[in-house]
């Protein structure tokens, strides 16, 4: 046993600490706890009352063995007891066990509330301060309720005391985290403000870690905190090493409080006021230049809080974005500590340039230390250092450094920790994609990926280059060539074998002309590694096999006797079997014209967004990749634009890279395009009518890849029935997104129609029946179906409608609507009835849409781009950069926002050519601000043959953004 | 380091949890011990009891498996991890993307010197003997993941004035009552 036991030394305790750590085995440990618990317990229920100090002695054994992992389930109002005692040693470990151990949902929290209130009302400020660590430590939804309105209280209050100030202070701010909606703004919030003139340092750090969090969420009534803020951070900057004193951290002046309020300032703009800015900045370039002075202290300590202040405003600068001169000279420091001994000060230099890469203003200076970069991938022997180092070489990546990146880039998976494989092979894929000038290179890149990490290249990666060789033709014949290569390699990975087998299928004849990659040898290679691979590569092996039949009549024996062979015909596996037998059918059966026909060349694929960067995307989280591109060109428009910095450029759209093209926000490549594989399809079950089967050509990519055939076949009979299907609804709801009236579907037997109006969250939506026929409708049902999740955001109520609608004539239904909440999924609408003797039975979705309950919002050009600004971080906007499918017409554009429901704010953008609106849905339980901005690219209307546009919606809420663009995206 | 900039967004940085740039906050500290012993936690959020000790093993794995010059960084799940090892003891804190790595590193040091100060050259055995005093300690420096005092003399004055009354409290008690037997 140690001989330390200051202040009390409950020797009880001791003692049983030192039993448990005597014991030698788990089982001695349990058993010895098992022996205490039991002593506990019989000495809390015995008879004798306890008094005070046994009570907290065996309320701090429960805590101990609780601690160690062990489950309590006793003990909790003996603690409660000790909260009402006035010895202070027996009330902190009540308090202790509490916060510890009490969950919110407990019984006791009644007698708990009373005990902090009861310490709350003592005046006493230790007592005080120990309750309002156990509101804060325990920090539930019910103290909240109970503490909310108090706190502020005690907080402003004139005769508080520094320290129990400091804990209200965060106290409030724990609560305002877990509960919002239960810490009412009010007259205390502008004393809270000037608590950052107090003249206690230690108040003063606490209330600026709670008025940061609540101007983040209130930014307006805490604006007066910039420039409080920024004096107060001149005097510390300024201030001598010993002016505040105890304050000071080995030599360097309050670095927590530097710290916070320089975080704080990051929730706002670049001051207005030129002198505060002016100050601002003075305090900026003095913490620069202290970093270049010599240290004042060996020890660490100092120079981790000293560069703890400067990074924090780095950040600033960069988050300001407004001042070239301090963005370079950051990234002057930045480059220092790349090459500084302190693994630490590496790691964070390499993290913090990432974000000075997409300054416009830096990138170019980033991009200076290129070699370091990469030399600290080669030789930093932390994983986590070179994960930092491949991040910022992604971040610095442009068109003039792209093949030096990814060279480097292929150089370093070849040693590469496993951890970090993937995400190494999907960014390689992404910067050859975007940047590729050149396709062979490009090629040539993802076959090296693969030799080097086959087992990490996704199947999103290998699908994508088939797609970019299909769409490109002046690359085929070289893919062609360069896989027909690859696959000679004695031991090469599937991977290869899926794409060189695809590719050779495809375009296997524009090497067929040399006689080293004659038909029949270009057939015995793939072949050759048909039995090394799995089951979905055989199977995309036969396709290519069935395609070579008709690429080349001159081998099509061989490979009817390959495919005739037992393995094949008999093979234990379903989907080969089946394959097997019918594309030897198909060959056998099918003339020339129809084997070409169905085994036409692939169309070009939709572009669409690259599905590598939404693998990367989802690999990282949402928020943290985002199109490097995209952050240039939005920067390049900061730099262009008027004093005012424009969150969004107007013309970036308007400068169409060809990297742009190949991630699928350009235009489609020019191919020869085939006719529809649908034809085909459909010809093909004209012919097969018996055995119903080879479908399409496969793609890559779509799920139907290595479906059973059979179901491909049927999903095209499928089609022609209007029954028991869905009907492509979302089609129909486009229609009805920016109008409230109009026909929403029709067949030959029935019409419906709509007729609705919307009011802030409410809603009421006629619907006309209309039965075309000279027949009665019998059984007419139509209903309204929720999915569960839509249940509890959107309330409909609907009456029953008569169940005979006589032929020629209309019934009409009325649905309330009632939004609740925000939602994504549109009702459905599904409608049976009786026609001549058949059950008819349809379902269409019902254009109820989010946007519906969104009321216009006028608004100053000033007023939008501030709230423009305070949507910025990445979750609460979203971007969506697509073709134009109608003409552009500014004043069908202009009226389709208006019917989409927001205002039209005109003179808002710099650029007249966009369009900018703002709103509020209004939903039950809250209201969402949303901005939306949609920029259309006119240049592109010469140098492309389609027309772009961008849309980006900010709003307070993630779900909310997405959906409203994907919503609006349709109409134009 | 942390902050997407101005109306431009993050770049491919890693697991940044950027929403809330300015309220950054510590979710948890652990001390633990070479051998895996967990010594010390404290839990800034809510977090059901299974969640925690699942949290808890395998932060320690990750932590226990690094080498000594390693970078005093890493990034756990959507948090980053900012540790350092006294002796036989890790102090280990998990912040939010936003927060900053050197000054949390700093609350750590600042933790121990308080320790220190309090114990008289701390050792492990003192933090396991009096485990409510490192968590008293701690309370007095840090509340819902935010430093509350960075003066080592308040934090110091504080918890000795509580000693005080403590002494107070414990003055008419006698050795033998102490040990049972009165």
């Amino acid at each position: 046993m140690p001989a330390v036991s200051k202040g009390d030394g409950m020797r009880g305790l001791a003692v049983f600490i030192s039993d448990i750590r005597n014991c030698k085995s788990k089982e001695a440990e349990i058993k010895r706890i098992n022996k205490e618990l039991a002593n506990i317990r019989s000495k809390f229920k015995g008879d004798k009352a306890l008094d005070g100090y046994s009570k907290k002695k065996y309320v701090c054994k429960l805590l101990f063995i609780f601690l160690l992992g062990h489950d309590i389930d006793f003990g909790h109002m003996e603690a409660v007891n000790l909260l009402s005692s006035n010895r202070y040693t027996e009330k902190q470990i009540g308090y202790l066990f509490i916060s510890v151990l009490v969950n919110s949902n407990s019984e006791l929290i009644r007698l708990i509330n009373n005990a902090i209130k009861n310490d709350l009302a003592s005046r006493n400020p230790i007592f005080m301060g120990l309750a309002l660590h156990c509101i804060a430590n325990v920090g539930s939804r019910e103290m909240a309720e109970a503490f909310a309105g108090e706190i502020p209280k005690i907080l402003v209050a004139g005769d508080t005391m520094d320290s129990v100030k400091q804990s209200a202070a965060l106290c409030l701010l724990r609560l305002y985290r877990t509960s919002p909606d239960l810490v009412p703004m009010g007259d205390w919030t502008s004393r809270v403000v000037h608590l950052l003139n107090d003249q206690h340092l230690g108040v003063v750090t606490a209330a600026t870690s709670l008025i940061t969090t609540l101007a983040q969420k209130n930014p307006e009534e805490f604006k007066t905190s910039v420039s409080l803020a920024v004096s107060r951070l001149s005097r510390i900057v300024t201030s001598a090493s010993t002016d505040l004193q105890d304050y000071t951290y080995y030599f360097v002046p309050a670095p927590w409080l530097s710290v916070k309020l320089l975080r704080l300032l990051q929730c706002y703009p670049p001051p207005e006021d030129p002198a505060v800015r002016g100050r601002l900045t003075e305090c900026l370039e003095t913490i620069l230049n202290k970093a270049q002075e010599p240290p004042k202290s060996k020890k660490v300590q100092h120079s981790n809080a000293k560069n703890a202040v400067l990074f924090e405003a780095i950040s600033l600068i960069i988050h300001h974005d407004s001042e070239p001169n301090l963005l370079v000279r950051a990234c002057n420091q930045l480059g220092q500590f790349l090459q500084h001994r302190e693994t630490n000060l590496r790691y964070l230099a390499l993290e913090s340039m990432c974000t000075l890469a997409s300054s416009e203003f830096s990138h170019e200076a980033v991009k200076t230390h290129i070699e370091t970069v990469i030399n600290a991938l080669k030789t930093e022997r932390d994983v986590s250092v070179r994960q930092r180092a491949v991040d910022l070489l992604y971040a610095m990546c442009d068109r003039s450094n792209a093949q030096q990146i990814v060279a480097e880039m292929l150089n370093y998976l070849e040693t590469a920790d496993y951890s970090i494989r993937e995400e190494i092979v999907l960014k390689v894929a992404i910067l050859a994609e975007k940047y590729a000038v050149d396709y062979t290179w490009y090629v040539d890149t993802i076959l090296n990926l693969i030799r080097i990490a086959g087992d990490y290249v996704s199947e999103e990666v290998w699908y994508r280059v088939i797609q970019i060789v299909i769409n490109r033709d002046d690359v085929q014949g070289y893919a062609a060539k360069t896989v027909f290569e690859a696959l000679q390699a004695p031991a090469c990975h599937e991977n290869l074998v899926k794409v060189g087998g695809y590719i050779l299928g495809e375009f296997g004849n524009l090497i067929a002309g040399d006689p080293r990659s004659s038909p029949l040898i270009q057939f015995n290679l793939l072949h050759s590694k048909f039995h090394l691979c799995s089951v979905p590569t055989r199977a995309l092996l036969l396709s290519t096999y069935i395609k070579f039949v008709n690429l080349f009549p001159e081998i099509k024996t061989t490979i009817q006797d390959v495919l005739r062979s037992d393995s094949q015909l008999k093979n234990a596996d379903v989907e080969l079997q089946q394959r097997a037998v019918e594309y030897l059918r198909l060959s056998t059966i099918a003339s020339t014209d129809i084997l070409a026909t169905v085994l036409e060349e692939m169309p070009p694929f939709p572009e669409r967004e690259s599905s590598i960067l939404a693998k990367l995307k989802k690999k990282k989280g949402p928020s943290t990749v985002t199109d490097l591109e995209e952050i240039k060109k939005e920067r390049s428009s900061d730099m262009n634009g008027s004093a005012e910095p424009t969150p969004v450029n107007a013309s970036n759209v308007s400068t169409p890279s060809p990297s742009a093209d190949l991630l699928g926000l350009g235009a489609v490549p020019l191919t020869n395009s085939a006719p529809a594989p649908s034809s085909s399809g459909s010809l093909l079950v004209d012919v097969f009518s018996d055995s119903s089967s080879v479908a399409a050509p496969l793609a890559p990519g779509s799920e139907d890849n290595f479906a059973s055939s059979s179901d491909l076949a049927s999903s095209e009979v499928v089609s022609e029935e209007p029954a028991d299907a869905v009907h492509d609804a979302d089609e129909l709801i486009h229609k009805f997104i920016c109008k409230n009236n109009g026909v929403l579907f029709e067949n030959q037997l029935l019409q419906i129609g709509l007729k609705s109006e919307f009011r802030q969250n409410l809603g009421r939506m006629f619907i006309f029946y209309g039965n075309k026929t000279s027949t009665q409708f019998l059984n007419f049902t139509p209903t309204v179906i929720c999915s569960d999740e839509l249940q509890s955001s959107l309330n409909l109520q609907t009456k029953p409608v008569d169940p005979i609608v006589d032929g020629g004539a209309q019934v009409q239904q009325v649905v309330n609507i009632e939004c609740i909440s925000d939602f994504m999924d549109a009702p459905i609408l599904n409608i049976q009835f009786r026609y001549g003797g058949t059950l008819q039975n349809l379902s269409v979705k019902l254009p109820i849409t989010l946007n519906k309950f969104f009321q216009p919002t006028e608004m100053s050009s000033q007023d939008f781009f501030q709230r423009w600004k305070q949507l910025s971080s990445p979750k609460q906007e979203v971007q969506n950069i697509f073709k134009a499918k109608h003409p552009m017409d500014t004043e069908i554009t202009k009226a389709k926002i208006i019917g989409f429901g927001s205002a039209l704010l005109e003179e808002v953008d710099p650029n007249p050519a966009n369009f900018v609106g703002a709103g509020i849905i209004h939903t039950k339980t809250i209201q969402i601000g949303c901005l939306l901005r949609l920029e259309p690219n006119l240049q592109a209307q010469c140098s492309v043959l389609f027309q772009m546009y961008r849309l980006t919606l900010r709003t307070s809420k993630e779900a909310v953004s997405q959906r409203l663009c994907e919503l609006l995206s349709e109409q134009f | 380091m942390r902050g997407g900039a101005g109306p431009g967004r993050a770049t491919g940085t890693g697991a940044r949890g950027r929403d809330g740039r300015g309220g950054a906050m510590m979710r948890f500290m652990l001390l633990f011990s070479r051998q895996g012993k967990l010594r010390l936690q404290k839990w800034c959020v809510a977090a059901g009891e299974r969640e925690r000790r699942k949290m808890v093993r395998e932060l320690m794995q990750v932590v226990l498996a690094r080498k000594p010059k390693m970078c005093s960084f890493l990034e756990w799940r959507d948090l980053k991890v900012v540790y350092k090892r006294y002796a036989s003891l890790y102090f280990c804190c998990a912040i939010e993307g936003p927060d900053n790595e050197l000054l949390t590193l700093e609350l750590i040091h600042r933790y121990v010197e308080l320790l220190d100060k309090y114990f008289g050259s701390v050792c492990e055995l003192d933090i396991i003997f009096n485990f409510e005093k490192a968590y008293f300690i701690l309370d007095e420096f840090l509340m819902g993941g935010e430093i509350q005092d960075t003066s080592k003399k308040s934090v110091l004055k504080a918890i000795e004035q509580a000693d005080l009354l403590q002494e107070e409290d414990e003055s008419p008690r006698s050795v033998l009552e102490e040990m049972g037997l009165a």
